[in-house]
């Protein structure tokens, strides 16, 4: 009777009136949490209290549904399959721990799964030893956040992605944490997200990948020893600021990686001890402003396929090599960048240097060329060498200019 | 009283009073305090440091120290009319001249990153500058004696220790360079590791390398570096050679030094 009374209710008003809350466990009206998302009306509260639940994949069908864990329960995937999916808008879950999908190379299974829902919230849970930690699939306008994820996987091929959106435009990914998944966010064909304040370690692969993504902000995330660093491809109009890159250690790891990305803004980021700070391959139109570049193998590597892209009031500290190219033109300007290198002086003393700056080192077009000749790096005689090259260009690209040298760090 | 510490407490003796070791001393003081003073963070002053020790530092080494085994010499003599083992005699001599020598890089460049141990260098880093540097000391330490026993001619023995600076600290690098780029076809990179190992300013570039830009040399497109630098492995490599480089020269030194007619 009362039931009927809630969903008319419900169906009449599409307000919930009275919203019930739905205990499960220990002295709760429920056994189990399937049992109460089976009953849960509109705007109920499915509580689930501490213990550990084996029950077949839970799915939310009943929209504005709130599924929240007291005590951290354990929803338990036996290894064998899907945890939780969220099947219907304007779903919150909260404070449950999702573990052990199982690895299988059929199915995607997530530890969390909004499938083709609007609205949806996802936060304070935790997952561990998923295949894939939290994915939305043609979700939109979700939030994800305050998540902690962790997976043990230990290759790529048999691992999934920590927070993985495919065709969810609107999300918000925020203060999440993401350890050892394949990679730490990705985002695909998922436009006008926004990811701040996470911090994705430990990565397989990318720490951030996104892929036709346009119009996304990522704003003061840490990516730390990630496998690959973070790639951002096939994109336009990205926001990329205050954020952390650090130890990105391989040939083929990158802090950044830009490729094919028209429009964006990169700035006051911090690039730190990467092998590549920052790549950028067939990108134009990028701003790259207010960005330390520190400790870095090479700090950027700009090749002559980018076009318009210009780097302003960066700072570039103890790299190895700050700027290579592959070709003796260049479409990237440098203008007004701090570099430790430079020794030029500064007679008008208007925090300017009066004698430009050529970034890009012989010594870095050898090594280009002839890769084992890293290791003489930091020898005496390659100093000789890059001193004489910088007094005379010959082999340098003579366009790869910064003319207004700042004298002091900016900041 | 033993040979050895007779003869090393003489040579130190020496030494001390000689003006040069203060002036080297107070030099790197100066220097790596300058560096700091001037707005150098930590990484940055153990790079330019790290070019100071591997163009002064086996300088000094080789041309002062076969010039004091030269200076030496009538004292050697000396003692050598006098019932004393020659192994001792030359042991002492060794080490009056190497101890310090690495003495006064270790006090003059060290001093100034314990004042400054907040201003970001790695301890490792500074280990491995400090390492290096000593190590250094001690392999051309060892390489002087060897040319100033090696030949009477002061000035010939005095080129020699030139020339020897020259082709460790520039023209060995230059030839590996051209090495790199005539042979950049061939998988290169364990020749090239082991011509590395065969110089000793090479070997101490590298023990630094492996602490300060290990994200540049794990940015190699080889996996043997990542093997090789990734881990401690490297840097032990790096610090035997230093040491077959100090032993080397030395027994060949020593061995001179016990057959030779004074």
């Amino acid at each position: 009777m009362r039931r009927a009374l809630v969903a008319a209710f419900a169906l009449g008003a599409a307000q919930p009136a009275f919203a019930a809350d739905l205990t499960v466990g220990a002295g709760g009206r429920f056994a189990t949490i399937s049992a109460a998302l089976e009953a849960a009306r509109p705007g109920d509260r499915v509580l689930v209290r501490a213990g550990t639940y084996r029950e077949p994949t839970l799915v939310i069908r009943t929209a504005g549904v709130t599924l929240e864990g007291q005590g951290w329960p354990v929803l338990d995937g036996q290894g064998v399959r899907e945890v939780l999916v969220i099947a219907a808008d304007d779903v919150t879950v909260r404070g449950i721990v999702a573990t052990n999908t199982g690895i299988s190379n059929l199915e995607d299974r997530a530890g969390i799964r909004a499938r083709e829902v609007r609205n949806c919230l996802i936060e304070h849970n935790r997952l561990r030893k998923n295949l894939w930690g939290i994915y939305l699939q043609r979700s939109a306008d979700c939030t994800v956040r305050d998540n902690d994820i962790e997976a043990e996987g230990v290759r790529q091929t048999e691992s999934g992605n920590g927070i993985h959106l495919w065709y969810s435009p609107g999300a918000r990914v925020e203060n999440n944490r993401v350890r050892g998944h394949r990679d730490g966010i990705y985002f695909e064909f998922s436009s006008h997200g926004l990811t701040r304040g996470n911090m994705s370690e430990r990565s397989q692969r990318y720490g951030l990948h996104f892929m036709f993504s346009d119009s996304c902000a990522y704003l003061e995330n840490t990516f730390r020893d990630n496998n690959s660093g973070v790639a951002v491809m096939y994109s336009r109009g990205v926001v990329i600021a205050r954020n952390r890159f650090e130890r990105s250690w391989g040939s083929a790891a990158y802090g950044l990686l830009l490729k094919d990305i028209n429009g964006g803004e990169i700035t006051d980021n911090v690039f730190e001890r990467n092998s590549t700070g920052i790549f950028i391959e067939g990108s134009s139109r990028l701003q790259v402003r207010g960005n330390q570049f520190t400790q870095n193998g090479w700090a950027a590597k700009v090749l002559a396929d980018a076009d318009e892209n210009s780097f302003s009031g960066n700072r570039f500290s103890g790299n190895a090599f700050d700027v290579t190219t592959n070709s003796r033109s260049s479409n990237t300007t440098f203008d007004g960048n701090w570099w430790d290198e430079y020794a030029g002086y500064d007679l008008d003393r208007d925090g300017v240097g009066d004698t430009a700056f050529h970034p890009v080192r012989l010594f870095a077009l050898v090594v280009e060329q002839h890769p084992a000749a890293l290791l003489l790096l930091r020898s005496p005689l390659v100093s000789i060498l890059d001193a004489a090259e910088r007094v005379l260009p010959v082999l340098t690209p003579e366009a790869l200019v910064d003319r207004r040298p700042l004298m002091r760090p900016p900041r | 009283m033993n040979v050895v510490s007779l003869v090393l407490q003489a040579g130190l003796r020496d030494l001390s009073r000689n003006r040069w070791i203060v002036a080297y001393t107070l030099s790197f003081l100066g220097i790596a305090e300058g560096l700091f003073w001037f707005g150098g963070t930590g990484p940055q002053v153990l790079l330019s440091l790290l070019n100071l020790v591997l163009l002064v530092l086996p300088l000094v080494a080789l041309v002062f120290g076969t010039i004091h085994v030269y200076a030496s010499r009538e004292f050697v003599e000396l003692l050598l009319a006098q019932p004393v083992p020659r192994r001792e005699l030359f042991a002492g001599l060794y080490l009056g001249l190497a101890l310090p020598l690495a003495g006064a890089f270790l006090v003059g460049a060290g001093i100034p990153f314990i004042v400054h141990a907040r201003d970001g260098a790695t301890l490792g880093g500074v280990a491995a500058l400090l390492g290096a540097g000593v190590g250094l000391s001690l392999a051309f330490a060892a390489v002087a004696t060897w040319i100033a026993l090696f030949t009477d001619d002061r000035l010939k023995g005095v080129g020699l220790a030139l020339g020897a600076w020259l082709a460790s600290a520039v023209i060995y690098d230059g030839l590996v360079l051209g090495a790199a780029a005539a042979f950049g076809n061939y998988p290169l990179e364990r020749p090239l590791l082991g011509l590395m190992l065969a110089n000793p300013v090479d070997v101490a570039r590298v023990l630094v390398l492996t602490q300060l830009d290990v994200s540049a040399l794990m940015g190699y497109t080889g996996a043997l570096f990542e093997r090789t630098f990734g881990t401690a492995l490297g840097t032990g490599i790096a610090a035997a050679a230093l040491v077959t480089w100090c032993v080397i020269p030395l027994g060949l030194a020593g061995r001179r030094f016990l057959r030779r007619d004074f």
